[in-house]
């Protein structure tokens, strides 16, 4: 879809009946389009059509060029190479590229591990900070300080601490010294977790000002009535507190998975995807920035990444949008 | 975020409890923050010192050499200029063209408002990568002769800046609508029946009221495009081009034997997100979940 022009006008809403406009519910529909010139009626054509046909033509259009270039090979000189190879892309990708299952496989262990291990202590750390104690705001700085900051510099700073030679663990362990080496980055059997440490102490930082959010939300009415009933701590936040964070854990939920499928800076800054970290988008990635330039090969993969992305999307955006609708 | 509210004044008593908190917090909030002090120790210290004496020593001397070497060795100020021309222009434009769609969405009843919504809720949330291949192409076909440096969309700021715009105006068009939504009808169905057109309800009446959730988007988005390095890897090639983020990565491959440099290139290229941050935390917060409080 582009422009959205403004509709020739529909019966619209009897006008609100009742007292005053202030006791009108805010579910009524406005009745703002009768008095729409035609004049009104462009400049809003305008204001929703510039934006929509920017987003679209940029995100979604080529969106659907990747999937229809999945089906194609094309070396990207002219058009005239484009060649329709039906679903031979998808079949290599299965069945012959060393990397795919790996990167596949990569992907979900972040996830599991974002979602298992920084998310709750997050958590832990927001229900601590919530409970008013002095200092709070330098202790939230702290934690949240990584979120700030670029993921590729992140990268560089966790480098410094996996450097063979230099990095901090060897130094520490007595590692860094000729045939001792650990190569944290180097070695495809440790390296994706070295990297997860690093993501994992960005996200813990997200998550906690995501649930100090949400704990924000939470009545204290509910949490007094908690304690006079004699429930502790553990118990209250279990039984009371815990439950009504539930539109915060979707949130987190959602959100830990775009993050696992979105993973590309810190990986490309620690060794490019190499053996060990091979990612979904550093695949993709590769097949533009590479020497080779295999497009049809390389949208097939984007193509996976976004039915993966889509199969969360979907579902958490019609949850959300009917919950609004409610509203 | 958690503010300390009022009767915080009084001094409460001394708990175990409380104690073993604080501890805990401080140990894992130094833990947290050890990576940047290791990062901090390492590019205030000489190049010829640590690879004598290991990095895990003593510091004889600690200077801003390796700061003052890296910002000039790699003409850092150049970089920030390069991000300087395209975060300004696309946090401004994306604040625009999402608050357009967001007022048109929220204070009209028009058919498409859901799904236009939708449509640019999910493009938000769409990694990257499920565009590139064909963005990239698409890129390289736009010839804009006298327009960039470069001749084409690719490898120019204006080609990361409609990008930036496309993409971030996803999710303010959403933060944005559900805030103009919490707006009062009777304020601009006033105005509406006294004939005022909608573009003066747009601009003299919806937008000054947003102002806290503009403010806060803008410190996010600033942060966030800051911060890119994806877009900027991808279609831009030319290394002067680059901004700062991805010129980072050029200065360790050329540096890369001097890793107490490249910890001062880092840190100097995160300085600007922490200013950020620090002045306008409250912001920079608030703008992170009002997206994230909806759902």
């Amino acid at each position: 879809m582009t422009a959205t022009p403004a509709k020739a006008p529909e019966p619209a809403a009897p006008p609100a009946p009742g007292p005053g406009p202030t006791s009108r519910p805010a579910k009524t529909p406005h009745g703002h389009r009768r008095l729409l010139t035609r004049r009104d009626r462009i400049t809003l054509g305008l204001m929703a059509g510039v934006p929509t046909i920017l987003h679209v033509t940029l995100v979604w259009l080529t969106a659907l060029a990747s999937i229809a270039l999945a089906f194609t090979t094309w070396d990207g000189i002219g058009f005239g190479s484009i060649k329709w190879v039906g679903l031979q892309n998808f079949r290599e990708l299965f069945t012959s590229n060393p990397q795919f299952w790996p990167a596949v496989e990569h992907n979900v262990i972040w996830f599991v591990v974002l979602i298992l291990l920084p998310t709750p202590f997050g958590l832990f750390l927001a229900v601590q900070l919530d409970k008013k104690i002095r200092f709070s705001r330098v202790y939230q700085t702290a934690f949240f300080l990584p979120v700030v900051m670029s993921l590729a510099v992140i990268g560089f700073v966790w480098q410094l601490i996996y450097n063979p030679d230099t990095g901090l663990i060897n130094s520490l362990i007595g590692a860094n010294k000729p045939g001792h080496y650990i190569d944290w980055i180097g070695d495809p059997d440790l390296n994706l977790w070295a990297v997860l440490v690093a993501a994992s102490w960005r996200h813990a930082g997200y998550m906690m000002i995501l649930y100090l959010a949400g704990l924000k939300g939470v009545d204290p009415a509910l949490r007094e009535a908690s304690a006079l009933d004699g429930a502790s701590e553990w118990q209250t936040f279990k039984n009371v507190i815990f439950p009504t964070l539930r539109p915060t854990n979707t949130v987190v939920l959602v959100v830990t998975i775009i993050e696992a499928l979105r993973a590309f800076d810190l990986v490309f800054v620690f060794n490019k995807g190499a053996q060990g970290t091979e990612l979904l988008s550093i695949l993709v990635t590769n097949n533009i920035i590479g020497e080779s330039s295999r497009i049809g090969y390389g949208s097939a993969i984007a193509v996976v990444l976004l039915v993966i992305s889509l199969a969360v999307i979907i579902p958490y955006l019609i949850a959300t949008f009917r919950k609004e609708r409610r509203a | 975020m958690s503010t300390l509210s009022a009767p915080r004044k009084q001094r409460t008593p001394i708990r175990p409890a409380r104690v073993l908190l604080h501890t805990f917090l401080v140990v894992t909030a130094l833990a947290w923050l050890a990576p940047l002090l290791w990062a901090l120790l390492a590019a205030m210290r000489p190049y010829a010192e640590t690879s004598d004496k290991g990095y895990v020593s003593w510091p004889d001397k600690l200077t801003f050499d390796n700061f003052t070497n890296a910002f000039q060795q790699s003409d850092m100020l150049h970089y920030f200029g390069n991000t300087l021309l395209i975060a300004v222009p696309a946090v401004l434009l994306t604040l625009l063209l999402s608050s357009m769609v967001a007022f048109y969405v929220s204070r009209f009843d028009f058919r498409v408002n859901l799904f236009l919504l939708l449509v640019f809720t999910a493009g938000n949330l769409l990694p990257q990568q499920v565009i590139i291949t064909p963005l990239y192409r698409l890129y390289l076909l736009i010839d804009l002769p006298g327009i960039t440096m470069s001749g084409k969309l690719y490898d120019s700021a204006l080609g990361l800046v409609l990008i930036h715009v496309a993409f971030q105006s996803g999710f303010c068009a959403f933060v944005l609508s559900n805030y103009m939504r919490s707006l009062p009808h009777e304020l601009t169905e006033a105005a509406l029946v006294d004939g005022a057109s909608v573009w003066r309800l747009y601009w003299q009446i919806v937008l000054p009221l947003c102002k806290p959730a503009m403010a806060a988007l803008a410190t996010l988005l600033s942060i966030w495009i800051y911060n890119d390095f994806f877009w900027a890897i991808v279609l831009i090639s030319t290394g002067e081009n680059m901004p700062i983020t991805s010129a980072l990565n050029n200065l360790s491959g050329q540096y890369f034997t001097d890793p107490n440099l490249v910890a001062a290139g880092a840190l100097l290229t995160a300085i600007p997100t922490l200013i950020v941050y620090f002045a306008l935390q409250r912001q920079f917060v608030s703008g992170l979940t009002l997206g994230a409080n909806k759902g």
